[in-house]
């Protein structure tokens, strides 16, 4: 099967609270002194891709979007064990919301051709919009499968399980299809020596607009159907009591007692 | 953009219930149609739902269209994604509500897409610009570190609501509204991708989004065996137990109980965090509660900044000791 999975440079998630900055006059976030990383979500897709290699064979090409793409940050997919990595990578794509990326990455995805499936991860971890794989699938006119715990190629389709809050649903699904990976489906595997090797004689294609066929009127911020009005941090009051003892024992029933006098328990 | 006019909620419904989400939907959305000085439609999908038209009326809707027909009986994404593009296209409002729910997150964005509108998920807060008369929808991003707030340059302006962010109305049986039948056949090639089967996995016991009181473990629990002793403390407090995400992933709990951003959004009365460090994905999904207790051996977890009591000490001490006092203090 032949996969291609869409894969996102984010701002650490894990990084220290403090060390997550708002530049205000450019409406935008940073971490502070921590390198930016793959995202989460996106790497799980990543791991989900190779696991449907190791079973039945066929390409993991992974395509990224951004500017400035570290190339030892989106390179991880091949050191991984992905086959291929195609880089969107061109000043015209800055700025753009879920329409104007999903819109290049299905450009993208048309113009590579050969696929059978798509994944993305179920959100980003810096937008947290939770919209690419959907919209691709819109644009791509494919079906659509979010928030799978499991896939299996069976009758040459696939069977998914999708998490939902009560436990998953079993959806059955025929290929070309979009399906975007959540963490249920198991941590990432990490880079083996042998794939950092790998991966570093892999040059990645880059990909302009115009090699995809956008104008660049239409890519980035110039393509949004959404504006950013603002972007702030809500503040928290922080007035944590905490319960005071020589050893943990009394602390605890100290915040017992506490919690009773509060009426809290 | 001047044809599109009023709002619309899709009430997503149990049985023969609208869930709490809809009517917190209908309650903002009956303040945002206020504003505009527009009307305010529900949408309810399904079969044999007739039943069910009045409630979203009691909850504030002037209108409700109702798409009742066997085929829709059970959810299927593709199905319920073409009723609510041939509601939307024959109603044509302004802005569509949805719930951020299991099938709201999947239907809300492609819905947009289809229709070539834009969908902005997860909004904790939605309001009509004074100037513009757009919807300013207001969503946690970087996992609940910031909020943006984002206006859509065309109509329909389509969100989905997080649960819990947004008051409902108090139910007034004796509002008036229109009941429109809306005679939809769904083609059933339409089903691209087909759910064959549902497996419901939920624990025994008081479900995650009804406790009042919910005990929590993360990472530094460490293993299966801490859960069953905050299984203990839940158990004493007639209340559930939830992780943050490290458990689920580990399978030390069953990944139904992950709250957060991307788990379950709760808001009891009594959080107890015990060795949660309070990532903001993690806090995204317990912020709403009304009071939170941590129990973390690092003073300087973020958890502190969020509770309002708290203990710093190894939980493994910290937490037979207090379940015992609780029990003395029962018993007292
Ligand atoms: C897009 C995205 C979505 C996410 N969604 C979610 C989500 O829905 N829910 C979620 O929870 N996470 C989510 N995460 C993950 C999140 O970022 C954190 O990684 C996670 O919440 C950390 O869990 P934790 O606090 O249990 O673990 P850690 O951050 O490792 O913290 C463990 C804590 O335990 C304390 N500890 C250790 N041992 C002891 C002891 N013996 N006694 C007392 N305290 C001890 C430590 O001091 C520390 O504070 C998401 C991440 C991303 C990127």
């Amino acid at each position: 099967m032949n996969i291609i999975v869409c894969v996102k440079q984010v701002i650490d998630p894990e990084a220290p609270p403090a060390s997550f900055k708002i530049d205000a006059a450019a409406n935008k976030a940073e971490m502070r002194g921590v390198p930016p990383v793959l995202d989460p979500y996106g790497e799980i897709a990543v791991e989900a891709a190779l696991k449907l290699k190791e079973a039945g064979g066929g390409k993991v090409t992974v395509l990224s979007l951004g500017v400035n793409l570290l190339r030892e940050v989106v390179k991880k997919t091949l050191a991984m064990g992905a086959d291929e990595l195609i880089l969107l990578e061109d000043e015209a794509y800055a700025g753009g919301d879920a329409y104007a990326t999903a819109a290049a990455l299905a450009a993208a995805i048309q113009k590579k051709g050969d696929y059978n499936l798509v994944l993305c991860g179920r959100e980003a971890s810096d937008t947290n919009a939770g919209q690419t794989g959907p919209a691709i699938a819109e644009i791509l006119g494919l079906p659509c499968v979010t928030l799978a715990r499991r896939i299996e190629a069976k009758d040459d389709g696939l069977r998914v399980e999708r998490v939902n809050s009560e436990g998953y649903d079993v959806v059955v699904t025929s290929l070309p299809a979009v399906v975007t990976v959540s963490n249920e489906i198991g941590q990432p595997r990490y880079p083996t020596i042998k794939g950092i090797m790998t991966a570093k004689k892999i040059e990645p294609l880059v990909w302009k607009p115009a090699d995809i066929g956008i104008a660049p009127a239409e890519a980035g911020a110039s393509g949004r159907k959404t504006a950013l009005r603002k972007l702030f941090q809500p503040v928290h009051e922080g007035q944590c009591e905490i319960a005071a003892g020589d050893t943990p024992e009394e602390m605890a029933a100290n915040l017992a007692v506490r919690l009773r006098e509060a009426k809290v328990l | 953009m001047s044809d599109f006019k009023g709002v619309v909620v899709y009430c997503e419904i149990k049985g023969d219930k609208i869930l709490p989400i809809a009517a917190e939907a209908l309650g903002i959305g009956r303040k945002l149609a206020d504003d505009l000085g527009q009307e305010l439609a529900a949408v309810i999908i399904g079969g044999g739902i007739a039943a069910v038209a009045p409630q979203s009326v009691a909850q504030g809707a002037d209108k409700v269209y109702v798409i009742d027909t066997p085929q829709l009986k059970e959810y299927q994404a593709d199905a319920y994604l073409a009723a609510l593009e041939k509601a939307v296209n024959q109603v044509k409002p302004a802005i569509v509500i949805m719930g951020q729910t299991d099938s709201g997150r999947e239907l809300a964005p492609r819905l947009a897409f289809r229709l070539g509108a834009a969908a902005t998920l997860d909004c904790v807060d939605l309001a009509i610009d004074a100037d513009t008369r757009r919807l300013l929808q207001t969503k946690p991003v970087y996992g609940g570190n910031a909020q943006a707030v984002f206006t859509a340059a065309a109509d329909p302006q389509i969100v989905t609501i997080r649960t819990k962010a947004m008051a409902a109305l108090a139910p007034d049986p004796a509002r008036k509204g229109e009941v429109v039948n809306l005679p939809v056949e769904i083609d059933a090639a339409v089903i691209k991708a087909k759910i064959t089967e549902r497996v419901v996995e939920e624990v025994a016991g008081i479900k995650l989004e009804d406790a009042q009181v919910v005990v929590s473990g993360g990472r530094g629990i460490g293993g299966a065996d801490g859960f069953k002793q905050l299984d203990e403390l839940a158990r004493l407090l007639k209340g559930a137990v939830g992780a943050s995400r490290p458990p689920c992933d580990n399978n030390w709990i069953a990944d139904t109980a992950q709250i957060g951003l991307t788990g379950k959004i709760i808001a009891p009365e009594v959080y107890i965090a015990v060795a949660i460090s309070g990532s903001s994905q993690h806090m995204s999904g317990c912020s709403g509660s009304k009071t939170i207790v941590a129990i973390n051996k690092d003073k300087e977890a973020n958890i502190f900044k969020q509770a309002r009591f708290g203990v710093v000490g190894d939980w493994k001490k910290v937490l037979p000791a207090f379940i015992q006092k609780l029990k003395d203090l029962a018993a007292a």
